[in-house]
């Protein structure tokens, strides 16, 4: 039912800056769709572009399969819900969550049991009768969430629904509109949901697949494990994953087999990663997360000396900053791993498991290790 | 020995704590005293203006204090009769038939006009609201002969309508360029949530952004009210029949008419015309000063 279509999608704004390239992107029905990336990606502005706020300046949206550029957002078969929650501060959480059905028309009885029916699924029946200025940051969420609901929209539009919240109030409402969309989906309802976020935890929990944008163009679609086992480029492989993916430039070098050149120092490469390489750069980026990147023992191939720059103690890991020549990379070790540690003048031997190493290249930013 | 040097210690700090205490209240005292007669000497005439209109016309210039040796009603139930056929009855009739068309035409067509250039690109819009603004730099007096020809030749004269019309069309630049400011310093959320919700613009108007111009739409209508109230001019242009005369007219026609003028007679009707100015600004003193401070809203 509610299919949405983003096709050639542009936005060039008066003064002829350009914020989004001409995307393509098809959400499935009931799909929970993350729209993720740094701010400034045109994230917010792709979404506001299918909620018919901002305007579209080529390409075109279609929801359900019929061209929506020139309908009014109340048209649209849509519901949003804004970062600072956009609660008319002139009416009660009564009126709030009632005002998109007055505007159609409907009876008031009829209103009156959605309103008490959507507040009993969001708890926010205690609420109803109060001002949007005497509810805490979750309860105003709460009930822009439940305004969104009531309207039993083919597609939900969020946007940044979370990033005004307190850590541990956003971690309980990740889950519970997480459950919301299967409960919602489970009772045979369409619900699409577009949620934009510059918070890759929420993306990563929360969406069935996750768009990554950067400047305004589409970086990698995928569902959140392929993002972060095979990113396609330097762009998602540096975004996805905390701490950090480890990226560290160097050269290809051709001997007898391929081996990664950094510095005066040599990474061969073993079958686990030659088998995957689809080309090899010359000039080549190497990513390895901080948890594959272990302490080396006498037994193993390709070890780099590292130098220990900096040590963060988590409780039962432990992050190790160290060199490698000119390059700084992150080591996650076990506690006790760290404690057994061999160094000599603060240098360690540190080996990656090649299994999950990636090779990039350099100048196209390309994933070029991705053939298996 | 070291129990002794912390008590005499605490006794310091105790003394030094209620001389800081005395110290303030004398210098409270001291500006809530300055403040008291600076503001006496600004409301001594108003002061003054009150008493005389109980004083008889003899008395006002013979006593300068303000309190009337033998207060009388006669200023007031003189001046109330007039020496015109109408009583000071009428012409505050008349200055509400003008002040309430005025008000409410001012309020719809600013809050229109205000809201079309905070929230909508047209082409143009630049070059209109200078010029908007531009009318506000304008010397009143250099429109009043070209509007008086026009007004004559739509042949309005000695009516009403000069005087409402150019309100009702958005004519009060100050208004619009306050409500401009004003919007502008609204979030635009809510009204994107209502668009979204399925309200077409006049709704948007109507249901989100009216009520949360709220305050500033009520220092606009007592702006216009007082203004209009205190209006002389405009009257005393358009208006000639005595029976369409507005209260500041009317107050001008006691000085004319009389030979000796009956000084508490005016002054009592000077009181009476300032009072529903005093009684709306008080009433609505709390809006008001949320209106004029717009730069503080927020979201």
């Amino acid at each position: 039912m509610a299919r949405v279509e983003l096709n050639n999608l542009e936005k060039t704004y008066g003064g002829g800056f350009k914020a989004v390239h001409g995307i393509n992107l098809h959400i499935e029905d009931g799909e929970f769709m993350v729209l993720v990336g740094p701010s400034g990606c045109a994230k917010s502005t792709t979404l506001r572009m299918v909620a018919g706020l901002e305007e579209i300046t080529g390409g075109e949206v279609k929801i359900g399969g019929k061209v929506v550029n020139t309908l009014p957002p109340g048209q649209r078969s849509i519901a949003m819900v804004f970062q600072n929650y956009a609660l008319y501060p002139h009416m009660k959480v009564r009126g709030n969550l009632g005002f998109g059905l007055r505007l159609q028309g409907r009876p008031k009885a009829e209103i009156a049991a959605a309103t008490a029916e959507v507040a009993k699924i969001l708890e926010i029946e205690p609420l109803l009768d109060r001002l949007p200025k005497q509810l805490s940051g979750g309860q105003a969420q709460r009930v822009a969430l439940g305004r969104a609901l009531i309207k039993k929209p083919g597609v939900f539009l969020f946007d940044e629904p979370l990033s005004n919240l307190d850590a541990k109030l956003r971690a309980s409402m990740r889950v519970r509109i997480t459950d919301l969309h299967r409960k919602l989906k489970a009772g045979g309802m369409s619900t699409t949901v577009i949620y934009v976020t510059h918070d890759q935890t929420e993306a990563m929990t929360m969406g069935d697949r996750i768009c990554v944008m950067n400047a305004g163009e589409i970086m990698q679609v995928a569902d959140p494990k392929t993002l972060y086992n095979r990113p396609a480029n330097l762009f998602v492989a540096g975004f996805i994953g905390s701490p950090e993916m480890n990226l560290v430039e160097g050269r290809m070098t051709q001997g007898s087999a391929p081996a990664f050149q950094l510095g005066d120092q040599s990474i061969p490469l073993t079958a686990q990663v030659t088998d995957r390489l689809t080309s090899i750069p010359q000039d080549a980026v190497l990513g390895i997360r901080p948890q594959h990147l272990r302490a080396a023992s006498a037994a193993d191939m390709g070890a780099v000396a590292a130098r220990i720059a900096h040590v963060e103690f988590m409780g039962h890991e432990v992050y190790l900053h160290a060199d490698i020549g000119a390059s700084r990379v992150i080591s996650v070790l076990g506690a006790a791993e760290y404690e057994a540690l061999e160094r000599a003048d603060e240098t360690v031997q540190l080996v990656a498991d090649q299994t999950w190493l990636h090779i990039f290249d350099k100048h196209s930013g390309a994933n070029v290790s991705l053939a298996r | 020995m070291a129990y002794d040097t912390s008590l005499a210690l605490q006794d310091a700090a105790a003394l030094h704590l209620r001389r800081r205490a005395r110290n303030a209240r004398i210098g409270a005292g001291l500006r809530y005293l300055l403040l008291s007669v600076v503001g006496l000497i600004m409301l001594y005439p108003l002061i003054w203006l009150v008493g005389a209109s109980f004083k008889t016309n003899s008395e006002i210039f013979a006593n300068p204090g303000f309190l009337p040796s033998k207060p009388t009603l006669d200023g007031y139930i003189n001046g109330w009769q007039t020496s015109t056929p109408y009583t000071f009855g009428r012409f505050f009739w008349n200055s509400f038939l003008i002040i309430l068309p005025k008000v409410i035409g001012t309020a719809i067509s600013c809050t229109l006009v205000a809201y079309a250039f905070a929230r909508f690109d047209f082409p143009f819009k630049k070059l209109l609201f200078g010029t908007v603004i531009a009318t506000l730099l304008l010397p009143n007096v250099v429109t009043r002969i070209p509007q008086y020809l026009l007004f004559r030749d739509l042949g309005w004269l000695d009516s009403f309508l000069p005087l409402w019309v150019p309100s009702a069309m958005a004519g009060d630049a100050f208004f619009v360029f306050m409500l401009v400011q004003f919007l502008r310093a609204i979030p635009r959320d809510m009204e994107e949530a209502a668009r979204v919700d399925g309200a077409n613009s006049l709704q948007v108007l109507i249901f989100i952004v009216v009520p949360m111009l709220g305050p500033a739409l009520i220092s606009v209508c007592l702006f216009q009210f007082m203004w209009t109230m205190n209006d002389f001019l405009g009257p005393l242009i358009y208006i000639s029949s005595v029976d369409k005369y507005p209260v500041s007219l009317a107050l001008k026609l006691s000085i004319d008419t009389t030979e000796s003028f009956e000084w508490n007679r005016i002054l009592a009707m000077s009181v009476l015309t300032i009072l529903p100015a005093l009684i709306v600004f008080f009433a609505a003193q709390k809006y008001f000063i949320e209106g004029i401070s717009a730069g503080g809203v927020k979201g």
